[in-house]
């Protein structure tokens, strides 16, 4: 019981700490916000040009809504991988790394914190972008599975933990250079799931690659919701496929963590600054 | 005979350095340098004392600290912090520990409530019981009261560095290491900090291990000294055994910089500027 109350004092440590990240940095917030709010928008306003530039006639609505689902649920899943993935980033741009580290609260902890944040608030900005974004178009979602949606975007966020997981891994690993590679490592999330388009429209190898990112499988069962109104019965495989590779993402990640951590505890890469 | 505070036993700890070799073109493979930094040290701290570690910059001081707060793993040899394995029973140890170090690590922009309630979570402390110890703490340190919700980037070196010892003894820690805690104090700065190490070490069951390469303060302060020069330790005694190494010269009692003197054949001053 002490233990678990422990652990719970610890987990809320980097929840308390990240809202605090957000009061102090509000500036750095606000821009952030306002860049993704731009970037949705710019976004979706190709779906609204679309019968002009092609100077066919095209369903507007349909494309215009296509794209929007795809840049939200990127929205919120990016938020995800980047909260998570910048766990170590925050501690070595602080400096406090040290002082994280020798602290006596497990790695899973540290993780279950910065996750629990990490949705609440992946959840409130992309609702903000929503509201903001779906006043600039005419959005018809009266045959949307809304539930249906927000489990297949629940069950996608497990697998978005451990590739969060996955990523922490680079800062830790190169002081200098990591948060880039993570950056690098988002971006060709983007590239190959399918967020602007349908992944068939890649070369087969990369498609081979799109197959094994969850991101691929979140925004097509998203689209299927939303756009076509897909039950919740036809979604549960895909959930359940979801929350399995969430699951061993996640084993995968805390294991390489472990890993790499005790490998930069042998070479003395836990410094401060980087 | 009850078990030691801190027991090591033939502890070596060796970096590996990657440097240009400026003879060859620049994207020849860098060449790897090893870096002994602790070299077959063996020391035993008792309960309640305050050990010194006495040394210039780069001669393991910091090393040794980094080994005992579970950030380094050593390359050879055991440490033991009252029986337990530093290596193996690694929780086991942080819940035992706190340390103070050179240079305040903080989250910058938070205050020192914030930065502190943050350290309290971590090492699972009561809120109700951590915040009353915060205020006590800080107002003995001499911090003044309207100071504790200014952010510490607005705060001056010797504050900030008020703020880490704070954090240090907040968690009441059976063994704590101070890495160098009054480097570049003010006088009046520095007396509070050594005045409330004395406190410490008289109120509560405390080991304290202090790294320094202020001679007064180590003679001031602590039980026994060891000098460290080049990762290993070259003299191990208390402040007046070790003053008794060296004969009287010019009339006068010899100081513990005389002591480094006569055994390193340098003077502390020589040693940091290498």
């Amino acid at each position: 019981m002490n233990t678990l109350v422990r652990e719970m004092r610890g987990a809320f440590a980097f929840i308390e700490r990240n809202i605090n990240l957000i009061k102090r940095y509000w500036g750095w917030e606000l821009v952030w916000l306002i860049y993704s709010l731009v970037n949705s928008l710019a976004v979706t306003y190709i779906g609204a040009g679309m019968e002009r530039i092609s100077g066919q006639a095209l369903d507007t609505q349909y494309l215009i809504t296509y794209l929007l689902v795809g840049t939200l649920i990127w929205s919120y899943l990016s938020v995800i991988f980047y909260s998570i993935s910048e766990m170590i980033a925050w501690e070595r741009w602080e400096g406090t790394i040290e002082y994280t580290f020798m602290a006596p609260v497990s790695r899973l902890t540290h993780l279950v914190g910065t996750t629990l944040f990490a949705i609440v608030y992946g959840v409130l900005r992309t609702l903000v972008i929503l509201v903001i974004v779906a006043s600039f178009f005419r959005l018809d979602l009266s045959g949307a599975n809304i539930p249906g949606a927000v489990l297949l975007l629940l069950a996608g966020s497990v697998s978005f933990v451990g590739l969060g997981i996955l990523a922490a891994v680079l800062p830790l690993l190169y002081p200098e250079r990591g948060v880039q590679m993570t950056n690098a490592a988002a971006a060709i999330l983007l590239l190959i799931s399918g967020v602007y388009y349908p992944v068939e429209i890649l070369p087969g190898w990369l498609q081979v690659i799109a197959s094994a990112s969850p991101a691929t499988y979140v925004i097509k069962g998203m689209r299927a919701c939303l756009l076509h109104g897909e039950s919740t019965r036809a979604l549960i495989s895909t959930v359940l496929f979801l929350i399995g590779a969430g699951i061993a993402v996640i084993a995968m990640g805390l294991l390489t963590f472990h890993r790499v951590e005790r490998y930069a505890k042998r070479a003395g890469r836990l410094k401060r600054s980087g | 005979m009850s078990t030691p505070a801190l027991e090591l036993n033939q502890v070596c700890k060796v970096f590996t350095k990657k440097e240009r070799d400026k003879t060859k073109a620049r994207f020849a493979p860098k060449k790897r340098e090893k870096v002994i930094a602790l070299d077959d040290v063996s020391l035993s701290v008792n309960r309640r004392e305050i050990f010194g570690v006495l040394g210039p910059n780069g001669s393991g001081k910091s090393t040794l600290i980094r080994l005992l707060s579970t950030l380094l793993i050593p390359d050879k040899g055991t440490i033991r912090v009252f029986g337990h394995d530093v290596e193996k029973e690694e929780f086991a140890v942080k819940r035992l520990i706190n340390r103070v170090s050179v240079d305040a690590a903080f989250f910058k922009k938070f205050s020192p409530l914030e930065n502190l309630t943050y350290a309290a979570r971590l090492y699972g402390m009561p809120m109700r019981e951590a915040r009353e110890k915060m205020r006590q703490i800080m107002l003995r340190l001499g911090l003044k009261e309207e100071t504790f919700n200014q952010p510490m980037e607005h705060m001056s070196r010797g504050m900030q560095q008020k703020v880490a010892v704070a954090r240090g003894f907040l968690t009441s820690p059976t063994l704590l290491l101070l890495d160098e805690p009054t480097t570049g104090l003010d006088p009046h700065s520095k007396r509070d900090v050594q005045g409330f190490v004395r406190q410490i070490r008289a109120e509560h069951d405390a080991t304290i291990l202090l790294t320094t390469h202020d001679m007064e303060e180590a003679d001031r302060l602590c039980d026994r000294i060891a000098i460290i020069d080049e990762g290993k330790i070259i003299a191990l005694d208390t402040p007046k055994g070790l003053k008794e190494l060296v004969s009287k010269r010019n009339g006068h009692e010899p100081t513990l910089e005389d002591v480094f003197i006569e055994l390193t054949g340098k003077k502390m001053e020589e040693k940091e500027a290498e």
